[in-house]
Order: C-alpha cells, then sequence, then structure tokens
C-alpha cells in the first residue's frame, strides 16, 4: 500500500504528484525527462520534496505538516537503481548480505530462495566487475530484496541493458513481481513492461500524476494519448490457453468466449496469459467479412469513440467481458457509420500480436503488516 | 666489514627518523582522511579558508612554519604553555616536537591525493548504501573508505617521505639536538658543516636512500595486493 501526494521541484520543473496503489505492482510510467527518478528519489528519501505526505503500508515516511522525513536509511525501501549501483569492492556475496552486516536489517527472506529466484547461484564469489549488465541488475535486486523493504522501488531497471539481455532478464522478473510479497513500484518509460508485468498503472507526465488505476482500464482510456505515447496506446486482454496448433504454429487462447489465435509462445494448455493487442493492429468492419487472411474476428460493440480532430479516431469495443482498442481514421468512422453502441466485427492480426505475454499477477492484497 | 655496520650515531639518528616520521604519520594520517572527505563531500562555510589552511605549509617557507610553531606550541607561546600547564605535555625541543613539525608539513601532501580518490568514488553508491540501511558513517566505513584506499595509501607514503626528510620546520622549532631531535636530515647538515664529515655524510645519504627505496618498494607491493582485492585488477 503505497500513498503519495507531495509537491516539489525538479530544476524549472514543477512536481505535482498524487497517488495510491495496493499491493502487487504498480508501474510509474511517462516520457524522458517527466520526472519519474525525481519522484522516486523523493519516495526513498534521496531528495526532500517541498510538502506534502509519504505512506507505505500507513507508515508515514515524509509529511510537510507534521516534519516527519525519515532518512533513507530509515524508510526500508529497497531501490533497485537504473545504474544497478553494486559496491565495486565486494563481491556478489558481501554485495546481497551487506543490509544484514552494514545496515543491521534482518530479513525474514532466505538468502538461498533470492538467490534461486534470481539465478545468481554461480556468481556469488564474483566481483561486479566481472559480471555482465543484466546480471548486476539481478544482484541489485537480490540485494534490494535481502534488505527486508516495505516496499521495493526498481527505476527503469532495464533501462541500460540491450534487448538480448532484457530478455534475459525478463523471465526473472515477471517470476519477482509474482513471488516477491511487497509492493513494487516499478519505473518505466517501455509499455510493452508496463502492460507485461504491473497491476496499476500511475502515468506521469511533465511532473504531473494526471492519472492513475488498473492497468487495463488505464491501457483502454483514449484521452491520455499524449502521457502514453501514441504507437503506444493498446489494450490489455486476458485469457487463458485452449490448445496448441503444432501443425501451424499457433496458439489458442480463450478470451471469455471468443478465440483469439496467436503465433506460437510458449505457453502450456491451462496458462493464464495476458496479451497487449496494439490499437494500430486491428481494424473494424460493420459485417462479418468473407475471404480474409485475419484469422481473429469477433463479433463486438463499440463503447466510445474519442473526439479528435486530427486523421485518426481511436475506437474502444466490447468483445465478452473485455475490451479491446482500435485506431482508425476519421474518414472511416463517418463512412461506417460508427457510433457507441453499434455491433460491429473486430479484426485483429494474428501475426501483430505481442508475443510478450505472462500470467497475470497475483490478486491484489492489503499487505499491512 | 664496519663499512656496511651502522654507528651509534647513525643508528640513533635513523631509528629517531623512523619514530619521529611515524608518530606524525600515525596522527596526521586519520585527521587527513577526515578533512579530505570533508572537503570532497560537502560545501560548507569556511570550505576555502579550511582548504587554504590545509596547504599554507606547502606554500610557506618551512622556516616559518616552523617559526610559527614555536610561538605557538613553544613554552611560552599560548598553546604549549595551556598543554604544559594541564596535561603536562611538551613540544618544546624534544622528538615529539619533532614528530609535530613533520606532521605539519606533511599534512597537505596526505590530503590532496585522499581527497582526489574520494572524489573519484560515485557518491550514489553511498546513497544505495543508506538505501540498504545503513548509517552515515558506517556508509562511509564500508563503502568510501575502501574504495579511497589506493588514494589514501599514495598519501601516506607521500606523507610518511616528506616527514622523513622535514627540515627547515624541525630545525627552527626543535633546533638539533642529538638524540632528541636530530634526525638523517638533520644529521646529514650537522655533519656537512664539518671540515672533517664527508665520509658521515656521504654513509647518512646512503642510508636515507636505502631507506627511502625499501619503502617504495614496500608500497608499491602493498598497493598491487590493494588493487587485486578491489577487484578492478587482472588478477
Amino acid at each position: 500500500m503505497l500513498e503519495v501526494d507531495i509537491v516539489g521541484r525538479i530544476g524549472p520543473l514543477d512536481l505535482e504528484a498524487r497517488f495510491e496503489s495496493g499491493g502487487g505492482v504498480t508501474a510509474l510510467f511517462g516520457q524522458s525527462g517527466a520526472g519519474k527518478t525525481t519522484l522516486t528519489n523523493m519516495i526513498a528519501g534521496l531528495i526532500k520534496p517541498l510538502d506534502g505526505h509519504i505512506a507505505v503500508n500507513g507508515i508515514t515516511l515524509f509529511d510537510g505538516r507534521e516534519g516527519v522525513d525519515l532518512p533513507v536509511q530509515a524508510r526500508r525501501i529497497g531501490h533497485v537503481f537504473q545504474d544497478a549501483r553494486l559496491f565495486p569492492h565486494l563481491s556478489v556475496s558481501a554485495n546481497l548480505t551487506y543490509a544484514r552486516w552494514a545496515g543491521r536489517r534482518k530479513p525474514d527472506r532466505d538468502f538461498d530462495e533470492v538467490v534461486e529466484l534470481l539465478g545468481l547461484g554461480g556468481l556469488l564469489g564474483r566481483k561486479p566487475a566481472n559480471l555482465s549488465g543484466g546480471e548486476k541488475q539481478r544482484v541489485a535486486i537480490g540485494r534490494a530484496l535481502l534488505s527486508d523493504p516495505r516496499l521495493l522501488i526498481m527505476d527503469e531497471p532495464l533501462a541500460n541493458l540491450d534487448q538480448a539481455r532484457r530478455n534475459d532478464i525478463l523471465p526473472y522478473l515477471d517470476r519477482l513481481c509474482v513471488e516477491a510479497g511487497i509492493p513494487i513500484l516499478y519505473v518505466s518509460h517501455s509499455i510493452e513492461e508496463v502492460a507485461r508485468l504491473s497491476n496499476t498503472l500511475v502515468i506521469l507526465s511533465n511532473g504531473k500524476t494526471p492519472a492513475f488505476g488498473p492497468v487495463a482500464d488505464m491501457l483502454a482510456r483514449t484521452d491520455l494519448g499524449r502521457a502514453t505515447g501514441r504507437h503506444e496506446a493498446g489494450a490489455l486482454v486476458e485469457g487463458k490457453v485452449t490448445y496448441l496448433d503444432e501443425e501451424w504454429g499457433l496458439t489458442h487462447v480463450d478470451i471469455g468466449g471468443p478465440i483469439l489465435q496467436i503465433p506460437d509462445m510458449a505457453a502450456e494448455i491451462g496458462d493464464a496469459v495476458r496479451l497487449r493487442i496494439r490499437a494500430r493492429d486491428v481494424a473494424l468492419a460493420t459485417a462479418p467479412p468473407v475471404g480474409l487472411s485475419i484469422r481473429n474476428a469477433f463479433a463486438a460493440t463499440v463503447t466510445s469513440i474519442s473526439e479528435e480532430t486530427g486523421p485518426y479516431a481511436e475506437i474502444l469495443c466490447r468483445v465478452a467481458d473485455q475490451t479491446i482498442r482500435a485506431r482508425i481514421t476519421r474518414a472511416s468512422v463517418a463512412d461506417l457509420g460508427l457510433a457507441p453502441g453499434k455491433p460491429v466485427t473486430v479484426l485483429i492480426k494474428s501475426v501483430a500480436i505481442d508475443r510478450r505475454q505472462r500470467a497475470p499477477a497475483p490478486p491484489v492484497t492489503d499487505l499491512n503488516t | 666489514m664496519d663499512f656496511l655496520s651502522l654507528q651509534p650515531a647513525e643508528l640513533q639518528a635513523l631509528t629517531l627518523t623512523l619514530r619521529v616520521a611515524g608518530a606524525a604519520l600515525l596522527v596526521a594520517l586519520p585527521l587527513a582522511v577526515v578533512v579530505a572527505y570533508l572537503l570532497a563531500r560537502f560545501r560548507f562555510p569556511g570550505h576555502g579558508v579550511l582548504n587554504a589552511l590545509v596547504h599554507m605549509p606547502l606554500v610557506m617557507p618551512p622556516v616559518v612554519t616552523g617559526y610559527l610553531l614555536l610561538l605557538a606550541f613553544g613554552r611560552k607561546g599560548p598553546i604549549g604553555a595551556f598543554l604544559n600547564d594541564v596535561f603536562g605535555i611538551s613540544f618544546a625541543f624534544n622528538w615529539t616536537g619533532a614528530a609535530l613539525a613533520a606532521g605539519v608539513m606533511a599534512f597537505p601532501l596526505l590530503v590532496r591525493p585522499i581527497r582526489l580518490s574520494f572524489e573519484a568514488v560515485d557518491t550514489k553508491l553511498e546513497e544505495a548504501a543508506k538505501s540498504l540501511g545503513a548509517h552515515r558513517v558506517v556508509a562511509f566505513l564500508t563503502v568510501s573508505l575502501p574504495l579511497a584506499l589506493p588514494g589514501i595509501l599514495g598519501g601516506a607514503i607521500l606523507g610518511f617521505a616528506k616527514a622523513m626528510g622535514e627540515f627547515g620546520a624541525t630545525i627552527t622549532f626543535v633546533s638539533n639536538i642529538p638524540g632528541e631531535t636530530r634526525t638523517l636530515a638533520l644529521a646529514l647538515y650537522t655533519a656537512t658543516q664539518s671540515p672533517s664529515g664527508d665520509i658521515a655524510a656521504f654513509r647518512l645519504t646512503l642510508i636515507a636512500v636505502v631507506v627511502a627505496f625499501a619503502a617504495l618498494i614496500a608500497s608499491e607491493l602493498f598497493a598491487r595486493h590493494l588493487r587485486r582485492r578491489l577487484g578492478d585488477g587482472d588478477a
């Protein structure tokens, strides 16, 4: 449980952030320069806000009016920095146990369990200089986890890694987000990471937090185009793997009735998966089309149409219980006579579906301990 | 071989020199680490003044430093009289006075490299240490201090060498008393003042060269060991 309501300054920019989130993973999403790192540094206690209130699990870390300002070392926030910041003179093992021997923290999390969770077994005797970027980040995450934190802040842990390294580390993050058992604040400017890992999404734009809420709802909102980035728009769909079509290399996912066919994605039958479908990969038709290569065509109802002046319109459609987002031209909206409540057929190209899937994060629980 | 064995006076000068330089380093080094850290990491009123004060002995003629020490720490000097009355400590004309002079003269040479090495240690590492629960002092002792060790070692060698060779401030402050304040440098000077002192001067010169060389070799070995421990060597 994280409550933030602060004002501060970042160079020329005024920061005004207000959001709440439950347990699970909260993504802090925004473009470069939006103030993400400054905001996390304020939560961690590295920068002092001008005024406001910060609390984790009901424990006040900062309060401008009551004059509460816990020092960094007393906040019990595990901070994974963008640049890892491992201690170069200490072995991986001494880095991991630093909070215990230097910070007098008594983690109830088992050392071996964290080593196993992050795959650090073979690295323990090495020095940070002999680790790859991805390995460094994994050690940094383990070190933060072993500091008995109330909250884990991860400040763009993948930002300095190339795509191959990211793909190495993402499965560990998947597991971590499910198994950490503490709230996580995950900072990112990549909508793919956010969609894959988080339960709650907080948008940060020019130092302000215009919106926050459950990640699927937030991604479906059409009024946040600028803050989330135009090309990134899409919707999250959750479903269950029902069939693996080995002959054609397709995976069938039941999204609450309709079956979505997507390229093989290394899942097992029965796995719960989360898929992100980009708005630009969705087309609409007023009647079920024939003679088409698109495999995914579902009956849907238009729920809203964004009112914009540019060439595009953002359409939200309801398919079973889920929302799918489409971007088409305003001219098409007019030609097809689309309006809220109108039945349409949603067309999704199978090959367009992101392979970045994951099991949904655990149910959001209140972690007042 | 008579030539190779040290004569009593030489041995006395050598051990006295080592004692004076050792004592000077023992007291000055921790102080220099603290001052270097303050200068490297904090901006406070008087930062510039402290920096200038530390470097004064480097730019003033050593005789001036020695004379100022005599005025302040001599028997009748304000600090000297106070220390003598209250604690019974006296720096006047004994080996501790020589150590004080050597320490003051060596101080800027200690502070400079140590400050540079603290500046080279990323301050963000201490932030990380604090986020893991370490108190500011613990963060300093477990992160910045070990990472600055090569610089501290460099400063210590420079300071020790300076303390061993210190001449002007020592002779002005505590004079040239055999067994008390006559270090190698002063003994060498004394020998050169005597018409028949050529051989003595040459022998003292040899001793000084051998000691300096041995110290450099020892410090190089130690630095190599440190680099290996800090993990950025090739070993």
